[in-house]
């Protein structure tokens, strides 16, 4: 470990040079609350969407309420809102305290928070104005209307761009100045991380709107959903893990080769997996197979990086039991586990025909995105939010159910979404009527509603928490919590 | 290996160009060669107005004129192919309804010919609209099939038409008496042109092999 990763272990507030503060607390606070903001919305859109398929959609009248665009608002949302604020926070707190300087400018990061979160409304009022982008993922509207520069709404693809440059640009000075250092695998993936949104978002808002139709069009939709998820989410969610695990726990990560196995791994495995968003479709076989090869290859640098954490938890199991954030972060390892496992088996395309367009790959979607990456980041706010607002826990309660609605409600919605999805493949391939498909569902679909209202409850509960926390008077005091956490 | 300037450019840059050519420029350049595939722009597709737009024009003539003034043209027709699919984006229709039928899982027997490269070399396809979830039926092999009446009908309420449907209502596009509204005018012709181009390509080739086999004798 860096010297700069010990010294965290100190969690005394760090000073730079010349006095200031190291980590512009504000900015994490801001961004921090921003996204919680923001899955809330998320999480609401998506449960008013599910109504629909319950026949309960409350606004069936309306054009700007419909469910197809509660639907854009869902993922978007989570992406963009709580992805994307969520990290850039966990970013302005690791960051300077991994290279030992500041970001770029306190004032720079004001006018990006600004900025972000006009790009998020802007894009909530564009897609219930109907102006999405039709690229799954990045329905963030262009602007214009498709295959013209008649502009229609504010463009906002354009300010991402802008945005992301920005906080690239904010992020990376720190990460610059220290480039004589070894970095600790954190910075491994954050800089490589940042390169990569960057490259991903521009290649997937320019290539198939502007450029290629079709197949072609489809091989890059292809892979900008995917990396997305591997060369951002994934990147910023493992720097995460690497950087509060060993000092939570304060031990060091268990094999450094490991790590570098992990991170070079992803790097040049994952991009490799777009196309099988579109498997068995007119895009050439060959690229198919290639992309089903690479991903099943994933699974091996998965595995690789899930036996390093748990073998880090080595010896401090009761972690568990006594740190609500290890719980957190653990319990999203199984998950990450058990979600690329599948997506090994159902790469293939003897999988592909039975469970693809089905709610099978839904399921997956909310196991990977939720039950990992939102349990990580919700991890980190447990463990940082005291220490950012100076304040105690208002309520453990309030923790402990936050986390097991939220556990319970997504083991619930994914394997319910797993049964649906094969017994609708199934029945598709019989050629059963479709409405036999849709009635079977029926029932998968109020159970998915159910456990979605358990995680959305959850959710609520950590937020209310969260505001009460910053409320309370009862000042926080770190020397304590370590002395426990010595004593286990 | 964990110095700055590596993780930059050979894990930042590097892996991310090796996968950018190997699964796009590589695909595309292939699908560019594929048959000699051709890009089919606005001016191509909307040369002649569809059966469909001028039966509209006809059914409900007043509402027509009222909203595509000049009646039936190219630059009307092109006008609502481009309206109808703004909506069809904007209302994530694409999200529950797929357009490519594949090889497998006896899609061709359920929806008709499995899709091709060529049949997504247009404007209208650009971004594509493949979708990734089936809530509802795949619509690339739709064409031709239904009237505009079924259409209309089953955009005011699905569940009038298909019984168990789960579909939203678009009762939004259309008069109290079913006459569509602009809107509703141009969701009905973009429905009723998904997958036409299939069919006018195997027509082409039809009539080409046609040529070709006289031409022998």
């Amino acid at each position: 470990m860096s010297t700069a990763m010990t010294a965290t272990m100190t969690a005394q507030p760090l000073v730079s040079e010349d006095g200031k503060s190291l980590v512009a607390y504000h900015l994490v606070r801001w961004h921090l609350a921003a996204a919680m903001i923001s899955l809330v919305i998320s999480m609401s859109a998506g449960f008013l969407y599910s109504l629909q398929f319950l026949g309960y959609f409350p606004f069936s009248e309306s054009e700007i309420f419909s469910p197809g665009h509660f639907r854009l608002i869902h993922t978007n949302m989570a992406a963009y809102g709580w992805l994307v604020n969520g990290f850039t926070a966990m970013c302005y707190y690791v960051i300077p305290r991994l290279t030992g300087y500041r970001v770029w400018s306190a004032k720079l990061g004001n006018l990006i928070f600004v900025v972000w979160q006009f790009i998020l409304l802007a894009t909530i009022g564009g897609l219930l104005m109907g102006k999405a982008q039709a690229i799954e993922w990045g329905e963030t509207p262009t602007g214009f209307r498709p295959g013209s520069f008649d502009m229609n709404w504010v463009p906002v693809d354009l300010l991402v761009a802008v945005g992301a440059v920005l906080l690239i640009a904010q992020l990376m000075v720190p990460i610059f100045k220290a480039r004589d250092q070894k970095f600790y695998v954190t910075l491994w993936y954050f800089t490589a991380g940042l390169i990569w949104l960057a490259l991903t978002y521009l290649m997937g808002n320019i290539i198939p709107e502007w450029v290629l139709p079709g197949a072609a069009g489809a091989a890059v939709t292809g892979l900008f959903i995917h990396d997305l998820v591997g060369l951002y989410v994934t990147p910023m969610g493992w720097g995460l893990m690497y950087f509060f695990v060993p000092l939570i726990l304060r031990k060091p990560i268990w094999s450094h080769s490991l790590s570098v196995i992990g991170f070079w791994a992803l790097a040049f495995f994952y991009p490799l997996g777009g196309v099988h968003h579109f498997l068995i479709s007119p895009i050439p076989d060959y690229v198919e197979f290639g992309a089903i090869t690479t991903t099943i290859a994933i699974e091996v640098v998965v595995t690789t990086v899930v036996v390093n954490f748990f073998m880090t938890l080595r010896g401090k199991w009761s972690a568990l039991r006594t740190n609500m954030a290890i719980r957190w972060f653990y319990a999203g390892a199984v998950m990450y586990f058990i979600t690329c496992l599948q997506c090994s088996f159902h790469v293939t395309w003897m999988f592909q025909k039975i469970i693809h367009f089905t709610d099978w790959v839904v399921g997956h979607a909310h196991m990977i995105m939720y039950g990992t990456f939102t349990f990580w980041i919700f991890g980190v706010i447990d463990w940082l939010w005291p220490r950012i607002v100076k304040r105690e826990w208002y309520s453990n309660r309030l923790r402990g159910w936050h986390f097991w609605l939220s556990t319970i409600g997504i083991v619930i919605m994914f394997t319910d979404l797993t049964i649906s999805g094969l017994i609708v493949g199934f029945m598709q391939r019989e050629l059963n009527p479709w409405s036999d498909m849709v009635m079977a569902s029926i029932p998968f679909w109020w159970v998915r509603t159910f456990s979605g209202g358990m995680m959305i409850t959850g959710l609520l509960c950590g937020c209310y928490n969260m505001w009460m926390t910053a409320r309370s008077d009862r000042e926080y005091v770190e020397d304590a919590h370590y002395i426990a956490a010595e004593a286990d | 290996m964990e110095r700055f300037y590596t993780l930059a450019f050979v894990a930042g840059i590097g892996c991310f160009a090796v996968a950018f050519v190997l699964s796009f420029v590589f695909p595309w350049m292939t699908i560019d060669d594929y048959h000699g595939t051709q890009f089919v722009d606005w001016d191509q597709l909307a040369e002649t107005p569809s059966s469909s737009f001028i039966e509209l024009s006809e059914d409900f003539p007043e509402e027509f004129a009222a909203a595509f003034p000049g009646g039936v043209t190219s630059e009307n027709y092109a006008d609502a192919l481009r309206q109808g699919r703004d909506l069809y984006i904007g209302q994530a229709c694409w999200h529950c309804h797929s357009q490519y039928v594949r090889v497998v899982s006896n899609e061709m027997q359920r929806f008709g010919p499995a899709s091709n490269v060529q049949e997504y070399q247009n404007a209208l396809n650009q971004p594509h609209l493949w979708g990734t979830r089936r809530v509802g039926p795949d619509l690339t092999r739709e064409y031709g099939l239904r009237t505009n009446g079924w259409h209309i009908a089953h955009l005011i309420e699905p569940k009038d038409v298909v019984p168990y449907s789960i579909m939203p209502s678009y009762a939004y596009y259309f008069e109290e008496d079913g006459a569509p509204k602009y809107d509703g005018f141009a969701l009905v012709t973009y429905l009723q042109w998904i997958g036409s181009e299939y069919v006018r390509l195997e027509a082409e080739a039809a009539a080409q092999a046609a040529a070709e086999e006289e031409a022998a004798q």
